[in-house]
């Protein structure tokens, strides 16, 4: 008998190549997808994108972090006369994540690039707007490039500024406060003063609140784990629409495996990972958008949150 | 569930060899939990069928490299913040896997899941006797909690002795 090891040889001959710049070039400049990029660069790609791309993307204040830096979202929208249904992406809620903001990036890059080529992604947005957050947490993730590259929470200084950080995805108003969260500041999963207590949250809130009636999608995109993690934390009741959800979520997996092998196990988070409340995707769902979705990207723990770079490549194409 | 003791878990495992993908050996356990105990580690006993690869020649190289060295080895951050771990550390880096697991295991839970997320620090200590020393930092990350705990650890290695932790 015998084992496949690696599925597709030519894919990996292709990647170790040194890859052709042009097509970047033209989206975003010669920016480096296959690197992580400190937040400066992240903003400067966003503005670039912007530029290059005006026909189909614009830039958008979402609010302030607790250190006053400006959070924005890029909005990928194919101009036509009708209403279409949102898609929003966030990444980067917790810092030391990296390869989530770099996935943001990867998708936003990937759209750009085969929107007129790729049938899939034209009939996409011919029917639906993108709404993708790069980074929720930049101030956690500026702390995790110049500090302590393993910090999780946002920058906001609890007793006297002794003890700093909510764990922005046990922020959110669903079941706050109730399971597999803190109410110490010094743990990493500090669920804040109150529900949307931190700057950050509020500003993710107000906003698919205001929207939520054509919001069909909401995903959050972490590491790791290779989960893809349906609601809810705080209970093992399923939501209402569970077979739906499912479903949709084991396609995607499906669809992943099929890339380079790599395999996600689907499930709802009480059930597969641990119990937790406060959750963004939790939240969504219960404010009324159907379908809501955790990402845990690569890998299961054998680099953990410091993946290298050069798995940047294979996990955002396999995500895609 | 045996009462009054603990739990127990039967396992059937396919062990990896990371430096040798594609060559896998199953091998068996039994972990007990022991009821209410969050002060000793879990009994494990583990059965490999078939053999593990000799890694001698890697081993010789290695110790003849480090006993060569003239100033101790010191190192930080491995691998670095961007996943990267320079080819002559990689042997320091396995080493650490190794020492964490012997951590994880005297300290894991049915409520637990470590894994190592970074060596902080390791510092060679030389020795009158064969042994080579590394005094690790190591941080564990704890999957419940999401908490990274900082955990000193000594090991001790020697290519026929293997490897033996302090901590």
């Amino acid at each position: 008998s015998f084992r496949v090891l690696i599925p597709d040889v030519q894919k990996l001959v292709d990647q170790s190549m040194p890859r052709e710049r042009s097509n970047h070039r033209q989206v975003s400049g010669g920016y480096v997808y296959t690197k992580y990029h400190p937040m400066e660069e992240i903003y400067q790609w966003m503005t670039q994108i912007r530029k290059n791309n005006s026909e189909l993307v614009t830039q958008h204040f979402l609010g302030k972090t607790f250190e006053n830096r400006t959070m924005y979202y890029l909005q990928i929208s194919q101009p036509s006369n009708k209403t279409k249904k949102i898609i929003w992406m966030d990444c980067g809620i917790h810092a030391r994540e990296w390869i989530s903001p770099a996935f943001c990036q990867w998708f936003v890059k990937e759209i750009l690039q085969n929107y007129k080529t790729d049938p899939k992604i034209s009939r996409f947005l011919q029917n639906l707007d993108l709404y993708v957050l790069p980074v929720l947490n930049i101030d956690g993730y500026i702390y995790s490039w110049e500090k302590d590259r393993l910090w999780r929470k946002n920058r906001s200084p609890y007793e006297n500024g002794t003890c700093y950080g909510t764990d922005l995805n046990r922020n959110f108003n669903s079941s706050w406060g109730s399971v597999g969260v803190s109410f110490n500041c010094s743990s990493d999963v500090f669920c804040g003063p109150g529900p949307e207590s931190e700057p950050e949250t509020r500003a993710v809130a107000q906003f698919i609140k205001s929207k939520k009636s054509d919001i069909l999608c909401y995903l959050t995109i972490h590491s790791y784990g290779q989960l893809i993690l349906t609601p809810y934390g705080s209970t093992t009741e399923p939501p209402s629409n569970n077979e739906e959800l499912m479903q949709v979520a084991k396609e995607a997996a499906a669809a992943l495996t099929g890339k380079y092998g790599t395999s996600y196990r689907v499930g709802s988070t009480a059930l597969i990972l641990y119990s937790n409340s406060g959750s963004s995707r939790d939240w969504a769902h219960t404010i009324g958008i159907p379908l809501s979705y955790t990402f845990e990207l690569r890998d299961t723990g054998t680099h953990g949150f410091v993946l290298p770079a050069n798995q940047i490549q294979p996990t955002c194409e396999e995500t895609m | 569930d045996i009462d009054d003791v603990g739990h127990k878990y039967y396992l059937e495992l396919e062990l990896e060899d990371v430096l040798d993908r594609g060559r896998s050996v199953s091998c068996t356990a039994e972990v007990l939990y022991h009821l209410g105990s969050t002060t000793s580690a879990p009994d494990v006993q583990v059965t490999v069928q078939g053999e593990l690869r000799s890694t001698e020649e890697a081993d010789k190289e290695f110790y003849n490299r480090i006993r060569s060295l003239e100033k101790e080895l010191v190192a930080e951050n491995i691998p670095d913040s961007h996943g990267n771990v320079p080819p002559e550390l990689e042997p320091i880096h396995l080493l650490a896997w190794v020492a964490s697991g012997y951590v994880i295991w005297q300290n894991s839970t049915e409520n637990t899941k470590f894994h190592l997320a970074q060596v902080k620090h390791v510092k060679q200590v030389k020795r009158s006797d064969e042994d080579l020393q590394f005094d690790y930092v190591v941080l564990l990350h704890e999957m419940v909690s999401q908490e990274v705990l900082p955990w000193q650890v000594t090991v001790l290695w020697h290519p026929q002795r293997g490897a033996r932790v302090s901590q």
